[in-house]
């Protein structure tokens, strides 16, 4: 029986978090050196997290899977970060980033997190700037803006496509200066398989060194989850192949409430899937709406012709190209969020006028923006965007038009955090996407990055003090303590039970069915409650398959990267029900969330917020049990609740 | 197409390793290489041996997890991609293809392609970082930066930190690398204040972590992935210079 306590400070939303910095408490330059934390992860959340904790004088230790800390997915991130700088005098201001991010979100998300987002997200730039991350600027000398979806006004800060990329080496720099100081250890190749509780607190992880395959304990006063996302449940997605969600399953068996587990991302701009060969979907930055416009044509006949090749997609005139997103929502055009554009892609591909052979591709073309600005500007901005899709797909985005398709991209679900991003463990953190608090059912573009730096450089950092305060008279944590004990056996007998499986099948080869052949299909960008109960059905039966099937090679005390792959898959086939059992539950269309079954007449997402303004929350209650929903209300009490409306 | 492939196998660091030949059937054009060596793990699994160990990760070009050299070349024959960017349209059927791990000193096997690339991390605590902690720093527009300072520093910022510079260099040299991150933040004012200490911090670094040193062939440059020039490293030279001159 979890209790849930969101801990949002009383007061006036503007004042909240300023208030909440006066209240909690703080830890000494002295005590801080006594006491131990552990980072998982070393993305923008942990890599800014690990550096700042370090700073301030706690023993860290960050550990991640790939052999540096450079490496974490948010370093794929292309277009840009958000901020209420209001650089460009567009009459932008911490409140409307909060609207606009609450709007975005459809309405689904913590109005008191999404505030404090807002409002730290100007430090982060400044933060940024210092640490020598050469963001675009103006001839000026002073720092450039772009737009993003859901948003009009320019406040994406952006280097280049490769935004992500500089801010995390940005955190990574910051990060090797305490490494060199001590006061950081850095543990790559390594992989957490558990946390471990005692007496009900976070006391350390069991890690397997993925080099060796040892398994080790460390313990801790503290633990901090940033691990990212879980879109690799899909098999095909935008996220890294390493990209997993098992740190925050296991810490979901061991008692940590995951909320919305349902509310993907499916990102409109990806170059289509090319065959059954494919291992992952490649991003193109949403960015690119800035200045690409998407459409198909106008007329069938035009659509067999160019899937034919007998007609190229600049022959088809002005008047036969359908802008489907401007002839639908004038105000935002090309610029609506994430969720609309995608679904919008969809429904004109249902209706057969997808570009490609496979039917799933519409055309994102620059065409008219080399008219107007030149193809020079267009390199400046978008180069390094435009050689990567010629270098994957041998089309020229110069001559003809991009094609895309939506894919999956964000997991807005997550670990359930309280304003002080603690799980329902005592002692365990979960920031950046591994958390749920900040962006609803829907992400806005260049928001992820924001909230990664936000809640690692400018919140966990004050927020695990309070904690930490209470722990100054602990003692270093004993790793010989019976519970570090039975949750490295209860590792090793669940490698052990892998390898007495001797099936047919590779990890690979089940991961693929899970994802395209179930969760894909049925718990896709269109959901309905048949396809959610066949989901259910399909994965319990899948998960028997995998326990009686796998096909492991290797041994499990050397480096094994099929043992990786089995490890995390076993977690997916968990996971992936509960993703699928959320939806069921939520008989509303919100944000990333859609459900056939409610939708307004001309197609748009409808929210029932009379009976669904909540934040669904999971608690586990056995490996073959139904776990228990509780539900955190969310309450408005800045912001009006509307349906959302992008069209004027 | 169907292709036949020499890799090399090494069980771990301390094992010898050696070449193996396999053939892999039915690859895609459309596919990219590290989906083709997918399809030949498959294939090995089901054959009941041991699949290809190799580094990847993001498979868009920016993580620098992947590395391998194919045919001879760093990231294979295309210039400006990494391996995971390579399509198989830029092979023909029937092909056969060499692919090793990265050959240098500083870069030990850990098991067949995968290597240890550790000792680019110690070069960077070294001094790849500008000295600011966390919060009390200026707004972001009190120092105005020229615009083609800012770029000429995300060129060098680029820099994906895969290693094909050093595995690339008859030397064994990390100077691309070095220069990549020195130039970058000498291109910028906050870069400037530290940036004597640095540029020796990591040259003394690199040297002792038995790298060799750059004889200006070029060959860092015509591998990189991210068309990092050796401007970079003429340009960590004088940051050097500078720095010994003063002290």
């Amino acid at each position: 029986m979890i209790k849930l306590d969101s801990k949002i400070p009383a007061g006036p939303i503007e004042g909240k978090w300023t208030k909440h910095k006066g209240d909690i408490k703080v830890v000494s330059p002295a005590n801080k050196r006594k006491l131990d934390v552990i980072v998982i992860g070393t993305g923008l959340g942990g890599g800014a997290a690990a550096a700042s904790l370090g700073e301030l004088g706690y023993n860290v230790k960050v550990f991640c899977i790939s052999d540096s800390p450079r490496r974490a997915h948010s370093i794929a991130a292309q277009g840009g970060i958000n901020a209420a700088k209001n650089y460009q005098n567009d009459n932008d201001s911490v409140y409307r980033l909060f609207y606009d991010t609450i709007k975005g979100g459809d309405y689904r998300a913590r109005e008191a997190n999404v505030y404090r987002l807002a409002e730290v997200s100007n430090l982060i730039i400044d933060q940024c700037v210092a640490q020598g991350v050469p963001f675009a600027r103006e001839y000026g000398g002073l720092l450039a803006n772009r737009s993003f979806g859901g948003a009009q006004v320019s406040r994406t800060f952006y280097a280049r496509g490769q935004t992500g990329q500089q801010l995390l080496l940005g955190a990574y720099a910051a990060l090797n200066r305490q490494i060199a100081a001590g006061t950081v250890k850095s543990f790559p190749r390594h992989e957490i398989l558990d946390i471990v509780l005692i007496d009900g607190k976070a006391r350390g992880v069991i890690a397997r060194n993925l080099v060796t395959g040892e398994l080790e304990r460390h313990g801790a006063h503290a633990v901090v989850m940033a691990t990212g996302g879980y879109g690799n449940v899909f098999f095909l997605s935008t996220n890294a192949m390493n990209s997993n969600g098992s740190v925050a399953w296991q810490a979901y068996k061991k008692g940590a409430a995951f909320a919305n587990p349902c509310f993907t991302q499916i990102h409109p701009t990806c170059i289509p899937v090319h065959g059954t060969q494919q291992s992952k979907l490649t991003l193109m930055s949403e960015s690119l709406r800035n200045d690409g416009r998407i459409w198909v044509p106008k007329n069938l006949s035009d659509v067999k012709a160019l899937r034919a090749g007998v007609k190229q997609p600049s022959d088809i005139a002005e008047e036969d190209r359908d802008y489907y997103l401007e002839r639908r929502y004038p105000a935002f055009g090309n610029l609506v969020p994430r969720d609309v554009a995608s679904r919008a892609a969809k429904e004109r591909c249902d209706a057969g006028f997808g570009v490609n052979e496979t039917g799933l591709a519409v055309y994102l073309d620059f065409k008219t923006a080399i008219a107007r600005l030149g193809i020079d500007k267009i390199r400046e901005r978008y180069g390094n965007l435009f050689q990567m899709y010629e270098k994957i797909t041998a089309v020229n985005p110069y001559e003809q038009p991009m094609q895309i398709y939506p894919a999956v991209h964000y997991t807005m679900g997550g670990t359930w955090v309280d304003y002080n991003l603690m799980t329902t463990i005592p002692g365990l953190y979960s920031i950046g996407e591994a958390n749920f608090s900040d962006h609803g059912a829907n992400r806005l573009g260049a928001s992820a990055l924001m909230q990664g730096l936000a809640d690692g450089y400018f919140v966990l950092p004050y927020t695990i003090g309070d904690y930490l305060s209470h722990e100054i008279q602990s003692p270093k944590v004993d790793t010989n303590d019976p519970a570090f004990e039975e949750a490295e056996q209860a590792i090793r007998a669940k490698i052990e039970k892998l390898y007495a499986i001797k099936g047919t099948q590779t990890p690979d080869e089940l991961h693929k069915k899970l994802g395209c052949g179930i969760m894909w299909e049925k718990v896709g960008m269109a959901r309905t409650k048949e396809s959610l109960e066949q989901a259910i059905a399909e994965i319990q039966a899948l998960r028997k398959e995998f326990w009686s099937d796998l096909k492991l090679t290797g041994k499990p005390d050397e480096f094994n990267q099929e043992l990786e792959k089995a490890l995390r898959l076993a977690d997916f086939l968990e996971l992936g029900e509960l993703m699928a059992r959320d939806a069921l539950n939520r008989n509303e269309s919100c944000g990333g969330h859609f459900r056939e079954e409610f939708q307004t007449p001309e197609g748009e997402a409808l929210r029932d917020d009379e009976n669904y303004a909540y934040v669904a929350v999971w608690e586990y209650q056995g490996d073959d049990k139904e776990p228990i929903l509780y539900k955190e209300p969310l309450t408005f009490e800045t912001i009006h609740l509307q349906q959302r409306n992008y069209k004027d | 197409m169907n292709l036949t492939l020499e890799i090399w196998r090494q069980p771990n660091a301390k094992a010898e390793g050696k070449f193996e030949t396999y053939v892999v059937k039915d690859v895609s054009t459309e596919s990219s290489f590290l989906e083709m060596l997918d399809i030949l793990n498959n294939q090995l699994i089901h054959e009941g041996k041991e699949p290809v160990a190799f580094d990847h990760d993001c498979r868009e070009g920016i993580c620098g997890a992947c590395s391998l050299r194919i045919n001879g070349h760093a990231h294979g024959p295309e210039s400006e991609v990494t391996t995971c960017q390579l399509h198989m349209r830029n092979f023909k059927d029937g092909d056969k293809i060499v692919i090793e791990p990265w050959r240098s000193r500083a870069f030990p096997v850990i098991k067949d392609l995968v290597v240890d690339r550790t000792a680019y991390e110690t070069i960077l605590q070294a001094g790849g970082f500008v000295s600011v902690n966390t919060g009390g720093v200026p707004d972001a527009n009190a120092i105005p930066i020229a615009k083609d300072d800012a770029e000429e520093s995300m060129d060098a910022a680029a820099c994906i930190g895969c290693g094909a510079c050093a595995a690339t260099c008859k030397n064994g040299s990390a100077m691309l690398f070095v220069a990549a991150r020195v130039s970058s933040l000498a291109k910028l004012p906050q870069g400037q204040v530290e940036g004597a200490r640095r540029a020796k911090a990591m040259v003394a670094k690199m040297d002792e972590l038995g790298f060799g040193n750059c004889t200006n062939t070029g060959a860092c440059q015509a591998e990189c992935p991210k068309g990092i020039t050796i401007n970079h490293i003429a340009r960590l030279n004088r940051e050097y210079l500078k720095a010994k001159f003063r002290s």
